[in-house]
């Protein structure tokens, strides 16, 4: 019983209370890069999950055999080798939006949220728990991304997922997008506010 | 066993790169036909968009094949090496960054023939060159006189957003059409110039883009070094 109630709070506690984005602060990078529409954060925040999810997994699994002197390069091996199967797949699948994430699929190799799971709990932990941590922590992520990219692509665009939202008769009356969404420190001033928000609501996690 | 010896480091190494390299090779070439096809879905709908027809996945190959109606190949003699028509992969496949490095004499012209719904003829000519960070390229459509540009595309790998990149917007692309590479029967090019300032011969020009001189530059000696071989071909169109 108390195995399930651990696993939960693995799975759980990225999404809010220990948010890599919001409260960790880390893969902020690609946050800002990849939000400016709704298409490419969901796909950006399914691959993390994904990588970071199976990246986990078998760094758990072979956690007892790898040499502690090289165990960050293992790490990055897995990780990398993960990446480019993604990639792979996103080219003959997703073609369009792999054009659009471009290099952003090559960097979650570098996205901090990865290595610092890792090294933090897979290291550490079996199998199961690793991935349940693996998918909270990439859904966190994916989140935020979500949040973020829904804001600047309704007020930069006008759309969502492509789609017209915003209705004609109000670009009629005057209505202008706020080209500013489009630019990444809109998605630092969202995260920002994001962050007030949810602080706001939890007391405990306030400095 | 000692999991820290130097020996039992290196064969970890060596199983795991070999188990990984067999896994990626494995993804690579099962993928390979499918992203093959993609690739080649991207630059239809591109050749397309260089004579405004707008295109999706699901119906890029039916339009290509309904108005590319010949696929050529030519010298810069003007002579036509080959011929094709829109399923001639050989000429499809030609890779114009890499021809674009050799030799004008020694080139592979390719030209996109095109018949629009209106039964007129453009021909499409492709450009490769580089921008700022990376590789641009572009299909630039004339109308069958060889010289008045009808329509443009550029796309880039990783210019700036919101300076370099904007070579692929509309805004930029359209201030293609209608300008001349034959002046007073002289082949020139058109040039990109900073708002405000003339070429110094009589080529027509377009402005450039503010903040995005250097891709600007990339554009106009782009268009330069890949169309100058077309000048014999688009001659004997005249």
């Amino acid at each position: 019983m108390a195995e399930k109630i651990k696993n939960k709070s693995v799975l759980f506690n990225p999404l809010s209370k220990n948010n890599p984005v919001i409260v960790q602060i880390l893969g902020i990078c690609s946050a800002l890069a990849v939000t400016a529409k709704l298409e490419p954060a969901i796909v950006m925040g399914l691959s993390v999950i994904a990588v970071v999810a199976f990246s986990n997994v078998i760094i758990s699994l072979l956690r007892n055999t790898i040499p502690t002197n090289i165990r960050i390069i293992v790490q990055l091996v897995v990780v990398a080798g993960l990446v480019v199967i993604v990639n792979q797949l996103l080219l003959a699948f997703a073609y369009d939006v792999a054009m659009q994430l471009s290099v952003f699929i090559g960097l979650i190799i570098t996205n901090c949220i990865l290595m610092g799971r890792l090294e933090a709990f897979a290291m550490a932990n079996s199998p199961w728990p690793s991935f349940l941590d693996g998918v909270g922590n990439g859904a966190g992520y994916a989140i935020i991304l979500i949040i973020i990219a829904f804001f600047r692509e309704l007020l930069g665009s006008g759309t969502l997922l492509g789609m017209q939202v915003v209705p004609q008769s109000f670009y009629d009356a005057g209505y202008v997008n706020n080209g500013l969404m489009i630019l990444p420190p809109m998605a630092l001033i969202i995260a920002g506010c994001i962050i007030w928000v949810h602080r706001s609501i939890n007391k405990d996690i306030q400095d | 066993m000692n999991k820290q010896s130097n020996i039992y480091t290196v064969i970890y190494i060596i199983v795991m790169v070999v188990v990984v390299g067999a896994a990626l090779a494995f993804t690579s070439m099962s993928l390979r036909e499918r992203q093959t096809a993609n690739a080649n879905a991207d630059k239809m709908k591109q050749i397309l968009a260089s004579v405004k027809i707008a295109a999706d996945v699901d119906n890029v190959a039916e339009l290509f094949n309904a108005h590319i109606t010949e696929m050529l190949v030519v010298n810069s003699k003007g002579e036509v090496v080959k011929k094709g028509d829109a399923n001639d992969m050989a000429i499809f496949n030609i890779d114009v960054a890499k021809e674009a490095k050799t030799a004008e004499a020694e080139r592979q012209l390719p030209v996109y023939k095109c018949v629009l719904d209106d039964g007129q003829v453009k021909y499409i000519l492709p450009v490769s060159g580089s921008g700022l960070w990376g590789a641009i390229w572009g299909y630039i459509s004339l109308d069958d006189n060889g010289s008045t540009v009808y329509g443009a595309y550029f796309s880039h790998a990783s210019e700036t957003p919101g300076l370099g990149a904007e070579i692929a917007k509309d805004d930029f692309q359209d201030k293609f059409v209608g300008k001349q590479f034959f002046v007073n029967d002289t082949f020139l090019p058109i040039k990109i110039m900073k708002s405000g300032q003339l070429p110094n011969d009589e080529s027509d020009y377009v402005d450039g883009i503010s903040g995005g001189t250097i891709t600007s530059k990339g554009v106009e000696s782009m268009i330069d070094n890949c169309l100058r071989p077309y000048e014999a071909y688009l001659r004997n169109l005249k």
